[in-house]
């Protein structure tokens, strides 16, 4: 009982601190810079934070600054259900939350409905969730699992010369054993039906340390391509059982969760050639120019080594924040300039987002991300990603637009998906044509 | 049926690389009854302590003698703040100790050398051998060879440590019977201090050898997982068990994940080792070479 | 000089078989219900207890402390380690889920009751091995179930209910019309039912039942001697305990998380909870609490006191080492607890009783 005492005292301390900071705009990171994943979660939230800091020392938005409080989850879903509901009312209220982390963001599914609080989940997470009319305060930004699926395929069709010459062609799914790795298995099935090509399932139970046993399995199977849907060691795991096994990494295209600087490292030399997914494009940028000049020439960036800066996470953890300040812009635009948002003012934010390329030409980072145009009925907003290959030392772009699978194709899946949600959990979908 | 031993040879392989983690808890279990959860934690620590040295600009020659320097300290010093008070505990009680000293040593290790993931390369090449390759279709990596080589010269050093010298004989006599080698004179606090440097050095091995396979990352803590069904299966104090159990569990997984995983969904190799290990135990209770248990009352 | 029995006289038997034989513990429990039951609810009202403190500190307290009574039936009373307990969670939780998907009109409590007994029908499957298995050998063992149980439910669409992701969004807990939605109502809840399965336990394990696990504890070759039947006894464990663990896991789903992938019931909540069970105190009901109330809340105080005394001097650790520091500080009182009090928590409470039963005399 002393524990929840000291707890509740440091707490009121707190509350009391924080009232001053009236004029502040709150966004929690729930990260995780312990454990296995480490390595992502720091360069993520050290992106995000880098950037925040860029805005405050830029004026903030508008004049709001923003703060953010840290909070360790080390990648479990119980303690971050508890940072969520520590920091939800913390300097004023939290207006969205990224948790970067599916067992979260499932915990927080429901709570952040009933606390009409936003949760972004770039690139992971439920993908039916882009269906606004089910899920009003979820928004997979950018593009969800079952578009990159989409995008895979498209990318592997046009490698092969065309959709239709992907019939008989060899495709393996190699994927982590969870809920993850089996979120696109309806895409690609329903592609390789479509499109009449093989599809070998492949599952790593985690965490995926030795693939001795999947890899001799494809080596028997000489598939065309195999599709790496892996997550933390598995990655590194599965190039270097594709080097001793011989099987040429270029054939090989990862999810983008298999696709930063920490997948490839530990791999070394057998990393080479190997492509991924990705909704950066790798490179350099007015924006990181500025970051590093701004922030860490002052000494305020969030990353310890300096090296880190534009590289995958980093930048995928930028691309987050810039998303997360343009919806609060768009919401001051129409509920008041220089005023905090509530989350609910930020939820119309993020679903009224239009970052075009003016907008991105202003933040000076044209190509670094995709554009980005949500509405109730979409909130993903995007859905376009690029691939990226491996050289040895860094990634570099090798599609020289943006992708976009079947889009027709995918919603239907999504609007099929959430509308079964919303049976099993009785949820009368929202009418889109009623929202302003 | 060249696939199959294929397989077969991948797993046995494979088998080895497990058993080099088994013998860490088996050094330790076997003189001083502790069973050892932080094992993992320090093959992590061994290999992030070796690159990150390495990675400062030190060459390898340096940096793991270096390592093993720190293991050997990190060993003595577990030896005398945990595990000396908890003497004469129950067992159960020494292992809650240890997997605190894992947490302990995972925040260490990270507070030291930063939670990015690291690649580390002993210059052996991870590839298939050519010759292997060209004459029999089949892919063996010289890299396992080496590892194996490896692992057997670190066995046949430990085995001739155990029964050559003064400080092994006393290390058999305390996992025997602490009682007795006590009043023989073998002062046993030094004893356990030299076992856990042993398991230290053996962490430092098989880290190095993971590191170079997969990269050096947290996740090295998971091998505490695949040394588990090994330790069950070839008995908790025995070494040649610790090998022929890796050699059954690594050769088992990989057979049974190819030919029985596609008819029941895959990934199975999280678990087949553990109800391998688990059905064996029901016809010998006490691992393969573990000593027979008498029980009187 | 507080704690004194003296003058406390059973005169019948059913006072001498109470389970608080003790004036002031009766008075200490009853207070301690009483608070639980109608005085955090009242602090709540008045603004004192926060939303906060009831989702994210009370309620899954009460839950770990259910599953590592669980657990502690399992290891503490009957002798036999197991680290398969998210297992026999994750067993409760889709089991529960499944009846109240595919049964119309199915009553809550029934479903967490049918999610436990599905879980007590694992437990005494992967229960069996333990009749010649013993000791860490049974501990490692029991991974088996860990694993196996968690790759059947990915692997199984059935159990998930088709979903792609194999993700189950648990049901509304609907009681006689009135529907648990806020934090408050949850946690009182989940309180009914962990007290009542509490004092269930208290009462089992000074029953026959009970003391036949004690007796297999100690020695089970003895107990074979003078009578035990090592097969029922053994099994029986296996039962209540995984039936425990099973509501524990329909709680953990419905009333806290809400939406659950098969892989939160990962080996590592396993570990969380036998921590419980050792640092609280192996035997001993209150120790399932007091452990619960050390792993749920230590790494939370940590976390915030550290936020604190960098926000206090100033001191702006990088976020990692903050992160790291707090695994080692959480690992070292974990080392330095058990090299004082071997025993755990519960034992700690009982020696300060003996204290207080002579303070301030020194006899």
């Amino acid at each position: 009982m002393n524990y929840i005492k000291t707890v509740l005292a440091v707490l009121a301390l707190a509350a009391a601190a924080c009232s001053a900071y009236a004029q502040e705009q709150f966004i929690p990171a729930i990260d995780y810079r312990v454990g296995p994943y480490a390595a992502g979660g720091s360069g993520f939230f050290g992106g995000a934070i880098d950037y925040m800091t860029l805005v405050n020392m830029n004026g903030g938005i508008n004049g709001v600054k923003l703060i953010w409080e840290e909070c360790e989850t080390e990648y479990n879903a119980t303690r971050g259900v508890e940072c969520y509901e520590r920091l939800k009312k913390a300097h004023g209220g939290m207006s969205l939350v990224e948790p970067l982390s599916t067992g979260i963001a499932y915990g927080l599914l429901d709570r952040v409905g009933q606390d009409k609080i936003p949760m972004t989940t770039l690139g992971y997470g439920r993908s039916d969730a882009a269906d606004g009319r089910v899920f009003p305060y979820v928004f997979p930004l950018i593009t969800s699992y079952w578009s990159q699926a989409a995008a895979m395929i498209k990318y592997l069709g046009e490698k092969a010369g065309g959709l239709d010459k992907l019939k008989g062609k060899k495709i393996v799914h190699l994927y982590h054993d969870s809920a993850f790795g089996k979120e696109p298995i309806p895409v690609f099935e329903a592609f390789a039906k479509q499109l009449g090509f093989e599809l070998i399932k492949i599952p790593v139970a985690h965490p995926g340390l030795e693939q001795q046993a999947q890899w001799l399995q494809i080596r028997q199977a000489k598939p065309d391509y195999v599709i790496l849907w892996g997550w933390g060691v598995m990655n590194a795991t599965a190039l270097k059982s594709a080097q001793r096994n011989g099987f040429p990494r270029e054939k090989i295209l990862g999810v983008w969760w298999a696709g930063s600087e920490e997948d490839v490292i530990p791999a070394g030399a057998a990393a080479k050639g190997y492509t991924t997914m990705t909704f950066n494009t790798p490179g350099n940028y007015p924006l990181l120019d500025e970051i590093r000049k701004k922030v860490y020439g002052a000494g305020k960036g969030n990353l310890e080594d300096k090296a880190r800066i534009g590289s995958v996470y980093h930048m995928r953890g930028i691309t987050a924040a810039v998303l997360w300040v343009e919806a609060i812009r768009r919401a001051q635009d129409k509920f008041g300039k220089g005023k905090v948002m509530t989350s609910e003012q930020v939820r119309w934010g993020f679903e009224n987002l239009n970052v075009d390329d003016a907008r991105l030409k202003a933040l000076g980072a044209v190509g670094m991300m995709p554009t980005v145009k949500t509405s109730c009925l979409d909130h993903e907003g995007s859905g376009a990603t690029k691939v990226q290959q491996w050289d040895g030392a860094k990634w570099k772009s090798i599609s020289p637009n943006w992708l976009t699978g079947d889009k027709a194709m995918i919603r239907k899946m999504v609007e099929e998906s959430a509308a079964k949600y919303a049976a099993e959990k009785k949820i009368t979908p929202r009418d889109c044509s009623k929202e302003g | 049926m060249q696939f199959f031993f294929e397989v077969l040879i991948a797993g046995l392989l494979s088998g080895v690389m497990y058993s080099l983690v088994a013998l860490g808890y088996v050094l330790i279990y076997k003189a001083s009854g502790v069973f050892n959860f932080a094992q993992g934690a320090m093959v992590f620590f061994a290999a992030l302590t070796a690159v990150g040295l390495h990675d400062l600009g030190l060459s390898l020659w340096v940096a793991v003698p270096l390592t093993m320097a720190v293991m050997v300290v990190l060993g003595l010093v577990t030896e005398r703040i945990v595990l000396r008070p908890l003497v004469a505990q129950p067992e159960i009680t020494l292992f809650m100790a240890t997997i605190g000293l894992s947490f302990f040593i995972e925040g260490l290790a990270q507070a030291i050398w930063g939670a990015n993931v690291r690649g580390l390369d002993l210059g052996i090449d991870d590839v298939p051998l050519e010759w292997l390759l060209d004459h029999a279709n089949m892919a063996i990596s010289q890299f396992d060879l080496i590892a194996a080589a490896i692992a057997a010269a670190m066995v046949a050093a430990l085995a001739i440590f155990f029964s050559k010298t003064k400080i092994g004989r006393a290390l058999r006599a305390v996992a025997d019977d602490h009682q007795a080698a006590l009043s023989v004179g073998i002062p046993l606090h030094h004893v356990w201090g030299v076992v856990w440097a042993v398991a230290g050095f053996v962490a430092l091995v098989s880290g190095l050898l993971w590191g170079a396979r997969n990269g050096v990352q947290f996740s090295l803590t998971f091998l505490a997982l695949k040394a588990l069904p090994v330790l069950i299966l070839g008995g908790f104090t025995s070494v040649p068990g610790a090998i022929v159990g890796g050699l059954i569990i690594g050769a088992s997984e990989k057979l049974a994940e190819v030919f029985l995983g596609p008819y029941v969904g895959g990934g199975i190799d999280g678990w087949f080792p553990y109800v391998l290990a688990l059905l064996f135990l029901l016809v010998r209770p006490e691992g393969l070479f573990g000593e027979k248990i008498i029980r009187r009352i | 000089m507080f704690y004194r029995e003296a003058g406390q006289f059973k005169a019948t038997y059913e006072e001498d078989s109470r389970i608080f034989p003790i004036r002031q513990d009766r008075i200490v429990f009853a207070f301690i219900l009483a608070f639980a039951f109608l005085g955090v609810p009242l602090l709540a009202s008045l603004g004192i207890v926060s939303n906060y403190t009831f989702t994210a500190i009370l309620t899954p307290f009460l839950i770990f402390s259910l599953a590592a009574l669980g657990l502690n039936i399992l290891t503490g009373y009957a002798g036999q380690l197991s680290l398969g307990t998210a297992a026999f969670m994750a067993v409760g939780a889709f089991a529960s889920y499944n009846f109240m998907l595919r049964i119309e009109g199915m009553p809550i409590l029934v479903a967490f009751m049918l999610g436990g007994l599905c879980a007590a029908a694992v437990g005494i499957v992967f229960g069996l091995p333990s009749l010649r298995i013993r000791g860490f050998y049974l501990a490692a063992a029991t991974l088996a179930t860990q694993f196996f149980i968690v790759w059947c439910l990915t692997k199984v669409g059935w159990f998930t209910n088709y979903s792609s992701s194999g993700v189950i969004s648990a049901q509304k807990i609907v009681i006689l019309g009135y529907t648990f939605q806020s934090s408050m109502s949850k946690y009182l809840f989940v309180l009914a039912v962990v007290s009542v399965m509490a004092l269930l336990a208290k009462n089992m394990v000074r029953s026959n039942i009970g003391r036949s696990w004690m007796a297999i504890r100690d020695m089970d070759m003895a107990a074979e001697v003078i009578g035990f039947r090592p097969i029922r006894t053994k099994l029986m464990a296996f039962a209540v305990s995984s039936f425990y663990c099973g509501v524990a896991g329909a709680l953990f789903a419905y009333a806290y998380l809400g939406t659950v992938e098969p892989e939160g019931f990962n080996l590592d909540l396993s570990f969380r909870i036998l921590f419980m069970v050792i640092i609280g105190g192996a035997g001993s009901i209150l120790g399932s609490f007091l452990g619960a109330a050390f792993i749920v809340l230590l790494p939370i105080y940590l976390n915030v006191l550290l936020n604190f005394t960098e926000a206090a001097t100033g001191i702006d650790l990088p976020s990692g080492l903050s992160s790291s520091v707090e695994l080692m500080v959480f690992g070292s009182l974990i080392i330095f607890f058990l090299i004082v009090e071997p025993h755990g928590l519960a034992r700690l409470w009982q020696i300060g009783k003996e204290k207080l039963r002579l303070w301030p005399f020194p006899h």
